[in-house]
């Protein structure tokens, strides 16, 4: 890397063991307002009190369904919109207090799903990736354009003067990872961006992604609904539900065991990849409630089949499962004092 | 085989015209059989979506260009027009999409739209026509379909839509079902839901169901015969358990690998290297040569023969034939 790329890019300050980003109960409502004086009629709680830590070189996935907050809280860390509540602290230092949000996203940069909506379509591929160092000061935006270029597998002799349109959605998605790079930001926020690919492609850019990680040191949050494509590439996984955090732990245990049964209900919506042994029951009935007026309680007792009374009147607290100190899930069952049936049952064993 | 083909598509061929010529489908050959469910997977642009429009004649008439057969249930799908087309669309075959609610009109209740269909294909009264529709809601789980009947699309979340439409396809018991990627839009635990439904449906009313996915898990999970397709061609076909447990076309085996089922965490992905052809010549070679790490100048310099592997297992690939 060049020096004056070096000089754009926020140092590591806090050292190896201080997480990259902390995010502390973070919550997002946004008013619904309708009828003749435009009054505020109803809330969607889209994230309420999520927090969780993300390492330096690690990859959290974060997983769950529409509604269920997951890209709020995206939005959210890079600063998109404005928080209501909570705090953000990125490498030791707190948004508001010690950096400001122009400096948190120097080091945070994100990548969309849309790879067409999320360009310019009247900049060039290269004025496109440029435009980040250009405003930022640096001399020689262009040059830094072609370097990424070729990173992200574009030869720039071919693609730096064409325009969105004329790519693939794979090559514009290989544009927006670059355009992302271009501050050399040290955590990158990744919001379903290889959804939107073919299979065969969405192979060839999670490689990508994986050979950048290395090269640069990055971080990344990865967001997507595809449980086997956040197994294959996160180190941790984060479960919300309808804006909160259900389960949180690493990968492989989660993907081994789940703990809450909504992770459990989900991985089992997984299509079984078997002729021979297919899916014979659906996990859940029904679609996941509003957002606007979430249930008490456990937002997941209404869908729940192991719910009780206990967990439509007590909201159940993040606690460590088993051996694994990393592991933490929001189910009363997995507390032996919340009074459910099952979860004393567990307690006598 | 002894029972007629529901559908058969013979040498089927499809160009779009306009600014520059799309050579959509090229010489499709494939046959549906009574109460079979048939899964056709393949990535953007392979001509999935394009082959189940045919079978109801949706493509715009004055830019596409067909040539070849398409039979359904003995009927000669090409030659329809006027009275018999519109009897044919909704009637014997009946179709699903991707988007509920851009599907269903919202200006009509759930309970009317079904009704509308059923009162022009059967001929029957309005309140005859509601109890079919209020059955159907019921069949397809709908929780109080009474007062569901009376919903307007919006009023539902997009599991229910989805039900809805499948209703409204099934409303006139066609022999042949088509289903273009239903389950894409919604979340995981309603898909599974949707696809557990339509095996059921299937197996209740003995439909044939032809399904478009590009989602592997979703094929298998539903599907008796699978037939993938590339760049407008059919490059392999199978019972689902012969294509999914002994894939023989490079294509198919690198779908396979790119599902990441059982792929592991930091090992290099096998990934198919570059992106789909443009499909702006007709094809003289195989279509996947330029993407495959097995290719020769046989596969460039001519088409591909299509090799019975076993019964029903027929693959499109010059290696296959050099192995028999």
């Amino acid at each position: 890397m060049s020096k004056t790329e070096a000089s754009l890019s926020t140092a590591d300050r806090g050292g190896p063991h201080q997480p990259l980003i902390i995010a502390k109960d973070l919550k997002k409502h946004f008013p619904i307002r309708s009828g003749l004086l435009n009054r505020k009629t109803a809330t969607v709680h889209a994230v309420d009190g999520v927090s969780f830590e993300v390492h330096k070189g690690e990859t959290l996935g974060i997983v769950g369904e529409s509604g269920c907050g997951k890209s709020t809280t995206a939005r959210l860390l890079i600063g998109l919109i404005e928080l209501d509540e909570g705090s953000i602290i990125f490498d030791g230092d707190a948004l508001g207090a010690d950096i400001k949000l122009k400096e948190l996203r120097r080091g945070v940069q994100m990548v969309f799903q849309d790879s067409y909506a999320s360009l310019n379509p009247r900049l060039t591929i290269v004025d496109s990736i440029a435009f980040g160092p250009k405003i930022h000061g640096h001399a020689d935006p262009s040059g830094v354009a072609r370097d990424l270029m070729e990173k992200v597998g574009l030869d720039p002799e071919r693609f730096a003067e064409r325009y969105p349109h004329e790519l693939s959605g794979g090559q514009r998605q290989r544009v927006n990872i670059a355009r992302a790079l271009a501050l050399s930001p040290r955590l990158v926020i990744l919001d379903e961006a290889v959804s939107a690919l073919d299979k065969s492609v969405e192979a060839q850019v999670l490689n990508l992604l994986n050979d950048l990680k290395e090269e640069l040191g990055l971080t990344y949050v990865f967001i997507s609904h595809d449980l086997n494509v956040v197994r294959y590439i996160s180190d941790r996984v984060l479960v919300m539900y309808l804006g909160e955090v259900v389960e949180i732990g690493p990968a492989e245990t989660i993907y081994a065991k789940q703990a809450h049964p909504y992770t459990a209900s989900l991985f089992a919506a997984m299509p079984s990849m078997d002729p021979d042994h297919r899916t014979e029951e659906p996990p859940l009935a029904g679609d996941p409630p509003n957002p606007i007026d979430p249930p008490t309680g456990c937002r997941f007792h209404t869908r729940c089949r192991f719910a009780e009374d206990i967990c439509a009147q007590k909201k159940p607290k993040l606690s460590v499962i088993g051996d694994v100190p990393e592991h933490l899930a929001a189910c009363h069952i997995q507390d032996p004092a919340s009074g459910h049936s099952q979860a004393l049952k567990e307690a006598a064993e | 085989m002894s029972v007629t083909p529901l559908v058969e598509f013979e040498n089927l061929t499809v160009r779009f015209r306009g600014e520059r010529t799309v050579h959509a489908i090229n010489g499709l050959n494939l046959s549906l059989q009574p109460g079979e469910m048939l899964a056709l997977l393949g990535e953007s642009g392979s001509g999935k979506s394009v082959t189940l429009k045919t079978l109801l004649r949706l493509l715009p008439p004055r830019r596409s260009e067909l040539e070849g057969g398409i039979r359904v249930n003995g009927t000669d799908v090409m030659s329809l027009s006027g009275q018999a087309l519109a009897n044919h669309r909704g009637g014997d075959v009946s179709m699903i999409f991707q988007e509920p609610a851009l599907a269903l009109d919202p200006v009509y209740t759930v309970g009317e739209q079904i009704a509308e269909t059923v009162m022009r294909h059967k001929g029957v009264s309005r309140s005859a026509a509601m109890d079919v529709a209020l059955d159907m809601l019921t069949r397809v789980r709908i929780p109080s379909p009474e007062r569901r009947l009376k919903n307007y699309p919006h009023e539902m979340s997009g599991g229910m839509r989805q039900r809805a439409m499948i209703a409204l396809a099934l409303s006139c018991r066609p022999k042949l079902l088509l289903a273009d990627e239903p389950t894409t839009a919604l979340d995981a635990t309603v898909q599974i839901q949707i696809l557990l439904l339509l095996r059921e449906l299937q197996q209740e009313f003995g439909m044939g169901v032809i399904f478009v996915t590009h989602d592997i898990g979703v094929a298998v999970e539903v599907s008796d015969r699978i037939a993938v397709m590339y760049a407008g061609n059919l490059v392999e076909t199978g019972s689902t358990a012969d294509v999914i447990k002994d894939p023989r076309h490079p294509y198919t085996k690198g779908l396979l690998a790119a599902n990441l089922h059982g792929a592991v965490k930091g090992q290099r992905l096998d990934a198919i290297p570059g992106s789909p052809p443009a499909l702006e010549r007709a094809p003289d070679a195989c279509s996947f040569a330029e993407r495959c790490s097995h290719a020769t100048d046989r596969c460039r310099s001519a088409l591909p023969p299509v090799v019975n592997v076993s019964g029903q297992h027929q693959v499109t690939c010059v290696l296959e034939a050099e192995n028999v």
